[in-house]
């Protein structure tokens, strides 16, 4: 059953990724997409029969902006998972431990004040991630209490931290005299992945949400155990409070890095963890991967949908995953009231 | 064999044990007893490593505990507690197959003698019908069954059980443990109801205030004397089939007060 799942959704996976670098303000055929990109990358001999400025959209501007939406998108979705396990509440999201706010805050004050640090080309990456990784710490430090930190800790102190940042965000916006700056904000607030471009940004996404679904995966037996309680996890001999300070780190970083790159993208990382348990089930040596996959296509999609539907004008892609997110958190609100009642 | 020595706890400030010591034999049943707030879950708790004592060891098969792995401890104990928020969406034989987590390697996927001890817990306990079912879904009886059934799937040589019989009525209580009882060859077991420690424990430790006023077989421990000072109750003693059982009333001067 899960396995069929994860076929099924790889074969989806990769169609989606050949459609999302197909669709677009100018469309190119599939047949294109397959030849320019197996010509890049076996360096398929044969007559380039196609146009230079088509080649430069399928290889330069489109499969990077795919790739980056996949990752973001299993990022985000299998990070909620695991924070949902770690502090037992179905409405944990990967922004739960301070990181959007803090890469917000970052991302703001990098683009109103220039604060380069001089990274030059990638400040704007960087500065969300050094703010997203001391915010995360921060919620760390606070939650952590005579060396142990509860799910219940953990969650009231990332909600803390979170508005906090939230009001230091917009005091940056509020203060800053640039209209333009502010609107930059604004958009990265609501995510976007128009910075996708290959290089050393991407690259570094892909390996760190590639080793956090993998070990995610490993552990799933761990985290089933931690998921149904403190107590359950220490008896069966996974130390509840070093697991978690584990999960924790890896969760900061696969997020930071998401979200440096792609900004605050919402409602992925809340919503596809539950079509994932829906699914397979809630073990999550199971799960994580069917999440993994769910969250890149969910997000390949949303992408080309906030490309396409104003073209040439972009939508920031988080309007499309809230507008397509929220019905879905409606929906398992009314299932879950009804399963309790 | 655990054996508990001299063990010393507070919590924040408030003093909660003053030097208990106990010993779970093996192919024994050992019951611990006590009013609210004796310690005996928080003695329990100390048997597998949950708390740590600020003075005093425990020993588990010779070896001190604050020396062995967690995973090394669930090798060997296997505990029961029924978490009070559990909202797991697991399936029963998933709830039973984290029993083997403490036997399998981080990389090692659930192989066929894995399946097997699964199977068999289920069956042992009486509940290979439950399997698909989701284990919230289940009543608080058969919540318990599925518990210990994960805990048999451990195959660790002790069972340690906290309040098993809580929020269950009086068959399931029996059910419980003449389950454990059935299955366990040794076990620890925190229990409420005098009558049922009576009926389905090997040893007693009657704690009061943090120290052990009593330990030893039923017959000795259930004293009536002994439990109208730790219980300040009434105690009344009598036998049912061959068990001591205890029949409670209120003091005089409770029942005056009470009245007054």
């Amino acid at each position: 059953m899960a396995r069929r799942w994860t076929a099924g959704l790889l074969a989806v996976l990769l169609v989606s990724v050949v459609a999302g670098t197909a669709l677009g303000a100018i469309h190119v055929p599939f047949g294109s997409v397959v030849q320019v990109v197996g010509h890049h990358l076996f360096l398929l001999p044969g007559e380039q029969t196609w146009s230079a400025p088509r080649d430069s959209i399928v290889w330069e501007v489109r499969l990077p902006r795919v790739i980056l939406a996949a990752v973001v998108g299993a990022g985000l979705a299998v990070s909620g998972m695991a924070l949902q396990a770690m502090v037992r509440n179905l409405l944990a999201d990967p922004y739960l431990l301070g990181v959007s706010s803090g890469a917000s805050t970052g991302a703001a004050a990098a683009i109103l004040f220039g604060v380069t640090l001089g990274l030059g080309e990638h400040m704007l990456s960087a500065s969300a991630f050094v703010g997203a990784i001391a915010a995360s710490t921060l919620v760390y430090v606070v939650a952590r209490s005579a060396g142990r930190v509860t799910s219940t800790r953990l969650l009231l102190a990332g909600v803390a931290v979170g508005y906090a940042l939230q009001a230091v965000t917009s005091f940056l916006i509020f203060a800053s005299d640039s209209a333009e700056g502010a609107r930059s904000v604004m958009f990265w607030l609501l995510g976007s992945l128009a910075l996708a471009a290959w290089g050393q940004p991407l690259a570094v996404a892909v390996v760190v949400v590639l080793l956090a679904v993998a070990v995610l995966t490993v552990l799933g037996r761990q985290l089933d155990a931690l998921a149904v309680g403190d107590e359950t996890a220490l008896a069966l001999g996974v130390p509840p409070e070093r697991f978690r300070t584990g999960l924790l780190v890896l969760v900061a970083l696969c997020v930071a890095v998401v979200v440096s790159a792609a900004g605050a993208v919402g409602f992925v990382g809340l919503v596809v963890p539950h079509l994932a348990r829906r699914a397979v089930g809630a073990a999550h040596t199971r799960a994580v991967p069917v999440a993994a996959l769910m969250g890149a296509i969910l997000l390949i999609w949303a992408d080309v949908l906030a490309r396409v539907l104003l073209a040439p004008q972009e939508i920031p892609i988080g309007i499309i995953t809230a507008v397509v997110g929220a019905p879905f958190l409606l929906i398992l609100v009314r299932r879950l009231q009804a399963t309790a009642a | 064999m655990i054996v508990a020595e001299d063990l010393h706890f507070g919590y924040d400030a408030r003093p909660v044990l003053h030097g208990v010591g106990l010993e779970a034999r093996p192919g024994r049943v050992l019951g611990l007893l006590g009013p609210n707030g004796s310690g005996k879950t928080t003695a329990l708790r100390m048997l597998y490593g949950s708390l740590r004592p600020a003075r005093g060891r425990v020993t588990i098969g010779g070896r001190p505990l604050a020396t062995l792995r967690p995973r090394e401890v669930a090798q060997q104990v296997a505990v029961v507690v029924q978490e009070s928020d559990a909202d797991t969406m697991l399936t029963v034989r998933e709830m039973v197959t984290l029993g083997r987590l403490p036997r399998l390697g981080t990389f090692q996927r659930a192989g066929a003698a894995d399946r097997q001890a699964i199977d068999a817990a289920l069956a042992r306990v009486g509940a290979t019908h439950l399997a698909a079912r989701a284990y919230t879904d289940l009543s608080g009886g058969e919540r318990q069954r599925v518990l210990v059934a994960r805990a048999l799937a451990q195959e660790a040589d002790f069972l340690l059980l906290d309040e098993p019989t809580n929020h269950l009525d009086i068959r399931y209580q029996h059910e419980v443990l003449g389950l454990v009882r059935e299955v366990a060859t040794s076990a620890v077991v925190v229990l409420h109801d005098l009558n049922l420690a009576a009926r389905y424990c090997d040893d007693l430790v009657l704690l009061h205030r943090g120290r052990v006023a009593a330990a030893g077989p039923p017959d000795l421990v259930l004293d009536p004397d002994l439990l109208e000072r730790v219980y300040g109750i009434g105690v009344t003693r009598t036998d049912a089939a061959g068990y001591p059982q205890l029949l409670f009333h209120p003091l005089a001067a409770t029942s005056e007060r009470l009245s007054a």
